[in-house]
């Protein structure tokens, strides 16, 4: 009521002015510079008072749905966004941005993977990149072989084994390097991870078969029943189920007793054990479970870039998932996506001004660690709850 | 010490509930306990004192299990446990709390107790219930909250209780596992005459719980201690009742005229 007070009481005064102002310009120019200089102090301030209204105005209604069921309200938010403007996109035409959405989705479940170990469980791994590298050779070797002949134990186009393999090697490979990683503690850890990272790199790097480092094209899509991985909206719905999959999975398990030993183990290690838990194993535990979904995220993106390289499995990959899941919120649900959406845009909008658009986001991640408590959705809580202080 | 003393501390032992033979620790050249014998009854609370750096605290980090002894030998309740890990010795029944606060910091009180109680209960590779509504956790940590008088601080964070609130929840969790043996390391360090007062009661209200207390608190020692052993430069100067403590000579010398 007051708002649309104040916007007719704009209008009257626009309409006045522009008819002051265009009486001044006939008799004299130099007075009309004033009278816009004046117009814009005039309509762009309450215009922007306005502005920030209407924006809090927002704000504390949404608050008030938030109060009722916080969790349930960004749940809602971040589904209704994901399911409905993706596809919309490419219905109208916007293919580029449904590539983009794909992209943010698989990307988020390798994120949502790493912030179980590195959020939740205080381990940080530079080396996750191999599981996207593993999970993606899962799908692109039996293909292979499917195509061209031979390893007739693995060829096949079967989207169940090319994920039930992607799946199982890579929890074997985070059984292997996890244990003996997680006997390391702090920045040991850090480059352990990263040497076994790199280890799996050149592994693949040496596979002459494949390709090597000139990489493998995929021919044909994982085949799955009822769903076609070539029609890109399916691919989008598939991969927008198994992120929904794995948020609903990691909120269960880090709510669980056994999310509880991690975190604690997080907090104080020696503290876990002396209550009585081997907090090795729950570590090694929650390592291979984020490997293993880590490699889901693999097997997806091979399906949808169809071309796998060693080069995905590049320790700068690792880096990146690290700056996603840091930026959008260690230890918060839907923190990992926020940072992957961020990442991605970023790269998308700054790439097209400069080849160097890693210095902005360079600077950005520093402010962020530096001045941004939990990342943005650490951020983006503590400014929802000003609004509910308000109320 | 010579064979004879050690049979008759071995004999001495047999009937012990904790019993510490000849335990040695040292860290480069530092030797902090240096063949430590001490028996702990069951029922008894059991003060450990001594001055600064005399080792008390390496004493309680190899009961617990978290540091390795050179050598020497830990023996619970007939059964040595020297070379057992720190989660294991928790199953068997020894709880600790720690001189420096160790909670955990970024969860509800109540989360605290209740992981305590979760590490007695058997695995905890349940992956799918919310630990929070497990009603077999909850209570009896909501229990033990009432013991230390917590209750109504239940659903604080831990790092907005106050110091003496934080000691009582560590007491809580050592509590949590149910534990014959409670190993507290300065249950009243940094604390203010009140407040250890305070924990002064809540100890004596665990009336029949072994205890192995290390405290500078005298006050606090002469009120719940029924038996007191001596640690200087990581040896056991003396072992006895507190009011044979009080009057001992080489104790009084080892304090410097500081009063007992």
């Amino acid at each position: 009521m007051i708002d649309q007070t104040i916007a007719r009481r704009i209008s009257q005064l626009t309409r006045y002015i522009r008819d002051i102002s265009g009486k001044v310009w006939n008799q004299d120019p130099q007075r009309s510079v004033n009278a816009i200089v004046l117009k814009v102090l005039i309509v762009l301030l309450p215009l922007l008072a306005f502005f920030t209204k209407l924006t809090r105005y927002i704000r504390d209604i949404g608050v008030k749905a938030w109060n009722e069921d916080p969790q349930r309200g960004v749940t809602a938010i971040v589904l209704a966004v994901l399911i409905v403007l993706p596809p919309l996109a490419f219905l109208m035409g916007q293919t580029f941005w449904l590539d983009v959405a794909t992209r943010l989705v698989i990307l988020s479940i390798a994120a949502v993977s790493l912030n179980l170990v590195l959020g939740y469980g205080g381990m940080i791994s530079f080396g996750h990149a191999a599981f996207i590298g593993i999970g993606a050779y899962a799908v692109g070797i039996p293909s292979y072989h499917a195509l061209y002949g031979g390893f007739e134990s693995a060829a096949s186009h079967n989207g169940f084994w090319h994920f039930a393999l992607a799946i199982a090697v890579s929890a074997v490979f985070a059984l292997i390097t996890g244990a003996i990683s997680l006997r390391t503690r702090g920045v040991h850890f850090i480059m352990i991870t990263m040497a076994f990272g790199q280890m799996a790199f050149f592994a693949v790097l040496s596979l002459e078969t494949y390709g090597g480092d000139d990489g493998l094209t995929i021919d044909t899509r994982s085949e799955l029943p009822l769903i076609s991985l070539d029609d890109p909206l399916q691919l989008y719905g598939f991969c927008l189920a198994m992120l929904f999959l794995a948020l609903f999975m990691v909120h269960r398990i880090v709510n669980s007793r056994f999310g509880m030993v991690l975190q604690s183990a997080r907090q104080n290690e020696e503290r876990t054990c002396a209550l009585g838990f081997n907090a090795y194993i729950y570590k090694l535990t929650a390592y291979v479970i984020s490997g293993a979904l880590c490699g889901v995220a693999g097997a997806l993106l091979g399906n949808f870039t169809t071309f796998i390289s060693p080069e995905m499995m590049d320790w700068t990959r690792s880096g990146e998932l690290m700056f996603m899941v840091i930026l959008g919120g260690a230890a918060h649900l839907f923190g990992p996506l926020i940072g992957t959406a961020v990442f991605l845009l970023l790269e998308e909008v700054l790439s097209r001004f400069t080849v160097h658009w890693h210095l902005p986001f360079g600077i950005m991640l520093v402010l962020a660690v530096l001045f941004m408590r939990g990342g943005l959705s650490g951020a983006l809580s503590r400014w929802l709850d000003r609004g509910v202080g308000k109320s | 010490m010579n064979a004879a003393a050690a049979q008759a501390n071995a004999q001495a032992s047999a009937q012990a509930f904790l019993s510490i033979r000849g335990l040695k620790k040292s860290f480069g050249g530092v030797t902090a306990t240096d063949n430590v014998w001490l028996d702990v009854r069951a029922g008894e609370v059991h003060a450990v004192i001594g001055p600064n750096g005399a080792g008390k605290t390496t004493l309680m980090s190899q009961l617990s299990g978290l540091l390795p002894p050179d050598a020497g030998q830990i023996v619970f309740k007939g059964q040595d446990i020297t070379h057992q890990p720190a989660y294991r010795r928790a199953h068997i029944g020894i709880a600790r709390s720690f001189q420096i606060t160790s909670v955990f910091m970024e969860m509800s009180v109540i989360d605290n107790v209740a992981l305590a109680i979760q590490a007695r209960r058997g695995h905890s590779f349940r992956f799918w219930t919310p630990a929070r509504t497990v009603e077999t956790l909850r209570q009896p940590a909501m229990a033990k909250l009432v013991t230390v008088g917590l209750d109504d601080r239940a659903n604080r964070k831990a790092c907005d209780l106050s110091h003496g609130e934080r000691r009582q929840l560590e007491v809580a969790m050592a509590l949590g596992s149910d534990p014959e043996m409670l190993l507290l390391d300065e249950p009243m360090a940094g604390m203010s005459s009140d407040e250890a007062a305070r924990m002064v009661s809540i100890l004596k209200s665990l009336s029949g719980m072994t205890m192995l207390l290390v405290e500078h608190d005298m006050d606090a020692v002469f009120a719940l201690a029924s038996r007191i052993s001596v640690l200087v430069y990581g040896r056991v100067i003396a072992t006895g009742k507190p009011e044979d403590i009080r009057k001992n000579p080489a104790v009084m010398r080892a304090y410097l005229g500081e009063a007992l």
